[in-house]
């Protein structure tokens, strides 16, 4: 028990690189899941189909063999040789995330009704109007709850950065447990690090629930 | 969605249209071209030296068998997950507040914690040394995950069968836990089949994490090759394909069985921590 509480400070410092991870990959997603989802309902036959191919490879690849491409891939090309592993972890975090969140979002489109669109064509609203007044607005609402799964798992998913240089909570498990003497104290660490996680997620889906209870769409 | 948004267009958009499509199409080449040559240049390319293990029966020998290891831990854990889920899915749907409670907790706990530190946690405590090894660390921090992802698709898929089932159960007399396994699991499985399906798909990416406490599988499969080739690229590459291969048949699996046995009904949508099907988590 000693060893544990002798180190908090690195249990918290820790946790503070996955808070990082979490944050900052979770917007740079969001950014390049919004521009996946428009390429992916745009006209153009050619743009939609690098939607649809970017999605369907990051969907199906494990986190961890991204991780491996920038990480250990892209260096051999001379590519982000240089860049600290914080940053790697966050651009494969984002390049594996984004693919959700554009799913995420599209579901949200899809489910604003048709007549939504019908109504606003027929009182003569243009494309652009429609769809920054009337559906956009709703689909961004309908969107939340998928989009927070989306961000709850890329919570768990920044532990995958624990094999690749980054000593974040699931990595100062591994570290801390060295020094952890008996099996008794193991579960009290593993407990500890789990209810740091525990801690996150619910944070996260607390505050999804009480945006999505402001915004609940009438229908 | 798209033609109500927009008139159908006229010559002049066709014609900016079919330049977009020019332009995207450029971009994409273009952006692929720089990839090749950039490999080109750092000498990636290189047959003999980075490509050709990948022909080489020996090693094509370790790739199947590591494909083979990932597959059967998969499969594996997602039935032994089968069984942790219909414990505490139909557990959480208890009339006892005391078998109700416990199985919450449980299945939330394991829904919320990273599979990873689920995994390294086994290992180093009970796989390491004279325990079971990585292998089934691997299987048993899977089984725990997706059997609480499962469980809370099985409590859905009992709760989507259409109330009248089961009052048409009791009033011809039968118990509650008779009610549960004769009338409504059979029909909740039907519903539940292509979620489980794409809980595979987590599962078969899931296995890729035993890369961290050197279980066998795909990801080993790619240590080795790149140790002994340097080849880390063109290892990850292939490797990466691999996994997205396997993945999009099962995917199309789930399809094809959503639309020969579920029907029009819409697929089963499970409020998860972490997501459920299509391969949310990790």
């Amino acid at each position: 028990m000693d060893v544990i509480w002798d180190s908090r400070d690195v249990i918290l410092k820790s946790f503070w690189l996955t808070v990082q991870l979490l944050v900052i990959s979770g917007v740079a997603s969001m950014v390049v899941g919004t521009f996946l989802v428009t390429a992916r309902v745009s006209p153009i036959p050619v743009v939609r189909g690098v939607g649809v191919t970017y999605v369907s490879i990051f969907r199906n690849i494990p986190l961890l063999m991204v991780f491996v491409l920038v990480v250990e891939g892209a260096p051999r090309i001379g590519l982000m040789a240089d860049v600290p592993f914080l940053l790697k972890g966050c651009i494969a975090l984002t390049i594996y995330t984004s693919a959700f969140v554009c799913e995420a979002l599209r579901a949200g489109v899809n489910s604003v009704s048709l007549g939504q669109a019908e109504a606003a064509r027929s009182i003569g609203l243009t494309f652009r109007q429609s769809m920054g007044q009337v559906i956009l607005p709703q689909a961004t609402r309908a969107a939340l709850p998928p989009l927070t799964s989306v961000f709850i798992a890329l919570a768990k998913n920044t532990s995958v950065a624990a094999g690749f240089g980054l000593v974040e909570a699931t990595a100062r498990f591994k570290s801390v447990k060295k020094f952890v003497p008996g099996e008794a104290d193991t579960l009290v660490l593993f407990a500890v690090i789990a209810l740091g996680y525990i801690i996150i997620v619910e944070v996260m889906s607390f505050g999804s629930n009480r945006l999505e209870r402001r915004w609940r769409l009438a229908r | 969605m798209n033609n109500v948004l927009f008139d159908a267009p006229g010559p002049k958009a066709r014609l900016r249209q079919r330049i977009y499509t020019v332009i995207g199409a450029l971009v994409i080449v273009g952006f692929l071209a720089w990839l090749v040559l950039r490999m080109q240049d750092y000498g990636q390319l290189d047959y003999e030296q980075y490509w050709e293990v990948f022909v080489t029966p020996t090693y094509v020998d370790i790739i199947v068998q590591g494909l083979r290891d990932t597959l059967l831990m998969a499969v594996s854990s997602i039935i032994a997950a089968l069984a942790v889920g219909v414990v505490f899915g139909v557990g959480k749907l208890s009339e006892h507040a005391w078998i109700r409670w416990p199985c919450w907790a449980v299945v939330e706990f394991f829904r919320a914690i990273p599979v990873l530190l689920l995994m390294l946690f086994i290992y180093f405590t009970y796989g390491i040394g004279d325990g079971f090894g990585s292998y089934w660390s691997v299987v048993i921090a899977l089984t725990l995950y997706n059997g609480a992802v499962l469980a809370e698709v099985f409590r859905a898929g009992l709760l989507a069968v259409p109330n009248g089932q089961s009052e048409a159960g009791y009033a011809i007399g039968l118990g509650k836990t008779q009610v549960t396994m004769i009338v409504l699991l059979p029909q909740a499985v039907k519903i539940m089949l292509p979620a489980i399906i794409s809980q595979m798909v987590v599962a078969l990416k899931d296995t890729s994490l035993g890369y961290v406490i050197t279980a066998p599988g795909l990801t080993d499969a790619y240590r080795l090759i790149k140790i002994e080739f340097t080849n880390q690229l063109p290892a990850a590459i292939v490797i990466g394909a691999i996994y997205i291969v396997v993945n999009l048949i099962l995917t199309w699996i789930a399809t094809m069985v959503q639309k020969r046995i579920v029907g029009e009904k819409k697929q089963l949508e499970v409020p998860a921590v972490g997501g459920p099907g299509s391969g949310t988590a990790v």
